[in-house]
């Protein structure tokens, strides 16, 4: 188990590096020059020249790139070109409000899931299932910005029951965290729903049910737990999508995380920011995906075998 | 249908017909707290730094510089200067600050810190924009080489007292000083800082930073000690970042919010113009603004006169001014028209499509050609060019729009041979000052046709860049009509050339509630959009 961890630990980097790397080629490929981005445009070609040289830009490739490692290894993200201040920091402030709304979608997601799921299992066939099935198909496919005004619209504006926007109290990130809940919990019904028909074919349900089991004990604790792993391991995905991917999420509902500091950054080729979020986001990824897999085998000990 | 297109209708006229508005009538109240909302972070307050349409205003508020405007107007007053005084020649400026003015650190101003500023935004060290607006300040060139940190040409002879030298007369020197790259700052606090005064900003302005939670909200509160005493009127302000501008309408409507600082998205801005409320909502102001579309003249077939003319006439700018619900007015010249030096008289290449074929066919070109034509990717941009692109259509020119993020426009832009047509909007011109100098230099001037220049016609004519030069010269304030008229010949001459296609003058929309008091002018600042210092809550 340790060994796994750390040969996991020493993946991570590696791939942090490609990803590093990467990003920063593509960064440095683009015709956007940073530094007429800042010098905006009453600027004469001296003052261009000069912020660029003040920021390095008019070093080649591996000497950029280099200065950017050797600050990560310190610990340094740099310096935002556009607000002279430090990224790190700037990303500490917004990353708190990221991984609460990650941590209430999740839930939502889940929970919403997992009882639709069974539902539809257990009713497998019947209307309650096609009715169940048809919204998590409609859940999946509608479009996060539609659903998003959709929610704010009905119980914001119209019925005022939650604020429209903003961050601070529990009532802030219900509608975010339903929005993202909604759209997930239609993947997560379907997934539950085959694993549980599955698992309830098995024999050993059966036999379960000959001895006279009651049937929400039958569910609750001998199916669902094996039908649980596959729901492990995307949760452990939807950590790294939601790091990343929320941007749209986060701009309807005025939710200060990063997705929101990355969208402005690439705006404006603000490359510390962009290489900032990108750096932690796949962190989130690579670390999500590792904890699903720490995490399956004390669920299901047929892994640990492996 | 019917019913609800009269009730509109009506409603409309009922509105245009109205007499003067109320708040014609109105004094400013003091005190009240407001709630503006904004969809981008703000990026710095470092005055020396920031340079984006929404830290411009909040800046402005923060610090002070020797020259401001009056609110609402283009007009220049003394600020930290009590008085100043113009040499002859027009190269030596002295000022005198006021007595008493002080730092919100409770430091008072003094001569030294106007120096230490200016030479601040001018080091290249400071990765400042706005360096080259001091280009006429002696010594400049040794301060932006990096061969010095001082500044030869600015001269404190006591505390009170500031004198300029400049190289060259510098007519527009006086908004030089009231630009924000010019506000004063405490050299202690920026040391203090260690980098990071763009998030710990310290002035001598109408209000002071009280509270900058990142990625949510910054409070302004209202400076006790500001020099003016009936100034600013409001007692707080809270900007809270990262709203959608959709959302933002819909908390104004519902009286959350006091000014919506995006305007209204294109497209609900009907909806709202029609609706019972709409009227009290919508601040719609001039502003020092000209769209236009960019013909390379060192791509053919643009290196002929008479395409670049007739494409001129290929554009039904009305048109444009339809996609963009009548928030703009059709143009025929460089300059807006409430900038001085604006020809009224003149008329342009009027839209005439048979007269453009006919050039076309004159030039060489009766069936037309191919060509590109760039816009950025943000609505409504992209429509805007499409319409273009189908009145060139109908001249025979087949243009292809390629829709681009900004950066990537401005890259194409700023290269050599590449672009051979770009239309500004959304990156579009705004005077930096009102004075219509600011409309030639970078964009159509000789020293803006270079790499990574913004004068995307890569158009140079030495003739008007000496008269140019001229104009520029005449810095007695006797002579201030002379100038402006001499300003307005050179962009009128310049349409014989026909670099641009000058298509519109956008109007900014501001959306407001009911209970903000004052002028549309001051929520359409010509110099700093919204102006914090003069708008008011009614009570």
């Amino acid at each position: 188990m340790l060994l796994l961890v750390l040969r996991r630990l020493l993946q991570t980097a590696l791939i942090l590096l490609g990803v590093a790397a990467i990003t920063f080629l593509l960064l440095y490929a683009l015709p956007a020059d940073p530094a007429r981005m800042i010098a905006g445009r009453s600027a004469t070609a001296q003052t261009v020249a000069n912020i660029r040289r003040e920021l390095g830009l008019d070093q080649p490739f591996p000497v950029q790139f280099w200065t950017y490692l050797h600050g990560i290894l310190q610990g340094n993200l740099g310096r935002s070109y556009a607000q002279k201040t430090d990224v790190g920091a700037l990303i500490m402030a917004r990353l708190p409000a990221t991984l609460i709304l990650m941590a209430a979608g999740i839930f939502v997601e889940v929970v919403l899931g997992l009882i639709l799921g069974i539902i539809a299992a257990l009713r497998r066939g019947g209307p309650v299932d096609r009715v169940v099935m048809m919204a998590s198909f409609v859940g999946v496919s509608a479009p996060q910005f539609v659903v998003a005004l959709l929610l704010l619209y009905v119980f914001a504006v119209t019925l005022g029951w939650f604020p429209m926007s903003g961050f601070g109290s529990a009532a802030h990130v219900v509608l975010p965290a339903a929005t993202l809940g909604i759209l997930g919990a239609g993947w997560y019904a379907r997934m539950v729903r085959s694993a549980m028909i599955d698992v309830l074919n098995q024999d050993y349900v059966r036999t379960a049910r000959a001895k006279g089991l009651s049937s929400a004990r039958i569910v609750l604790r001998h199916a669902l737990p094996n039908a649980l792993l596959p729901i492990i391991a995307m949760i452990g995905i939807d950590i790294g999508q939601f790091m990343g991917g929320v941007v749209v999420v986060e701009a309807v509902y005025g939710w200060p995380g990063i997705g929101q500091l990355a969208w402005q950054a690439i705006q404006q080729v603000d490359i510390p920011i962009i290489m900032g979020v990108t750096l932690v986001s796949a962190l989130a990824i690579v670390l999500g995906n590792l904890l699903a897999d720490i995490i399956a085998p004390l669920i299901d000990p047929r892994i640990r075998a492996r | 249908m019917l019913n609800r297109w009269l009730r509109n209708t009506t409603l409309a006229t009922v509105l245009a017909l109205s007499p003067l508005p109320v708040w014609a009538q109105e004094t400013p109240k003091q005190g009240g707290d407001v709630l503006i909302t904004y969809k981008d972070d703000i990026a710095t307050l470092d005055p020396a730094v920031g340079y984006d349409w929404v830290n411009w205003s909040m800046i402005k508020s923060l610090y002070s510089r020797l020259m401001d405007y009056t609110p609402g107007t283009p007009d220049l007053i003394p600020s930290l200067a009590e008085t100043f005084d113009v040499s002859a020649d027009g190269l030596t400026y002295t000022f005198k600050l006021r007595k008493g003015v002080k730092f919100t650190n409770g430091r008072e101003v003094i001569a030294s810190d106007v120096k230490y500023s200016i030479e601040r935004a001018v080091n290249p060290k400071t990765q400042g924009p706005g360096a080259g607006f001091f280009g006429s300040i002696k010594g400049y060139e040794d301060v932006s080489g990096g061969r010095s940190t001082t500044l030869e040409g600015i001269e404190t002879p006591d505390d009170a007292t500031v004198i300029f030298h400049l190289s060259r007369p510098d007519a527009t020197f006086l908004h030089v000083l009231a630009i924000n790259f010019a506000s004063v700052v405490p050299h202690e606090a920026v040391e203090a800082a260690g980098g990071d005064f763009g998030k710990k900003p310290v002035g001598s302005g109408t209000f002071i930073l009280k509270e900058w939670t990142i990625g949510q909200r910054l409070v302004f509160e209202r400076n006790p000690d500001y020099f003016v005493k009936e100034m600013p009127h409001i007692d707080k302000f809270t900007v809270e970042v990262g709203q959608e501008p959709l959302v933002a309408l819909l908390r104004l409507q519902k009286g959350e919010v006091d000014i919506a600082g995006d305007g209204i998205p294109p497209a609900k801005f009907l909806e709202i113009k029609n609706s019972p409320d709409g009227a009290k909502m919508i601040v719609d102001g001039e502003q020092l603004h000209t769209g236009y579309v960019t013909l390379n003249t060192r791509i053919k077939p643009f290196d002929n006169v008479k395409v670049r003319q007739a494409v001129n006439m290929a554009v039904n700018k009305e048109r444009i001014t339809r996609i963009l619900n009548g928030r703009a007015t059709a143009a025929n010249q460089p300059l807006p028209p409430a900038m001085p030096g604006y020809d009224k008289s003149f008329t342009g290449y009027v839209y005439d499509v048979a007269k453009a074929k006919a050039l076309l066919a004159e030039a060489g070109f009766p069936d037309g050609f191919q060509t590109v034509l760039y816009s950025t990717n943000t609505d409504p941009q992209p429509r805007i060019a499409q319409a273009i692109q189908q009145d060139l259509a109908a001249i025979g020119v087949k243009a292809e729009v390629r829709a681009l993020a900004q950066s990537n426009v401005i890259a194409a832009g700023g290269t050599e041979g590449e672009a051979p047509m770009i239309w500004s909007g959304g990156m579009a011109w705004i005077a930096d000052f009102p004075d219509p100098s600011n409309f030639y230099g970078p964009i159509l001037g000789c020293a803006g046709a270079v790499s990574g220049g913004w004068n995307w016609s890569w158009y140079c004519n030495a003739d008007l860049d000496r008269r140019a030069v001229a104009a520029d010269s005449m810095s007695d304030p006797a002579k201030t009509i002379d100038r402006a008229a001499a300003w307005g010949k050179i962009f009128t001459d310049i349409m014989a050339d026909a670099p641009w296609i000058p298509v519109i003058n956008e109007r900014r929309v501001v959306a407001k509630a009911a209970r903000m008091g004052g002028s549309d002018k001051i929520y359409v600042d010509p110099t700093r959009v919204i102006n914090y210092d003069a708008i008011f809550v009614k009570q």
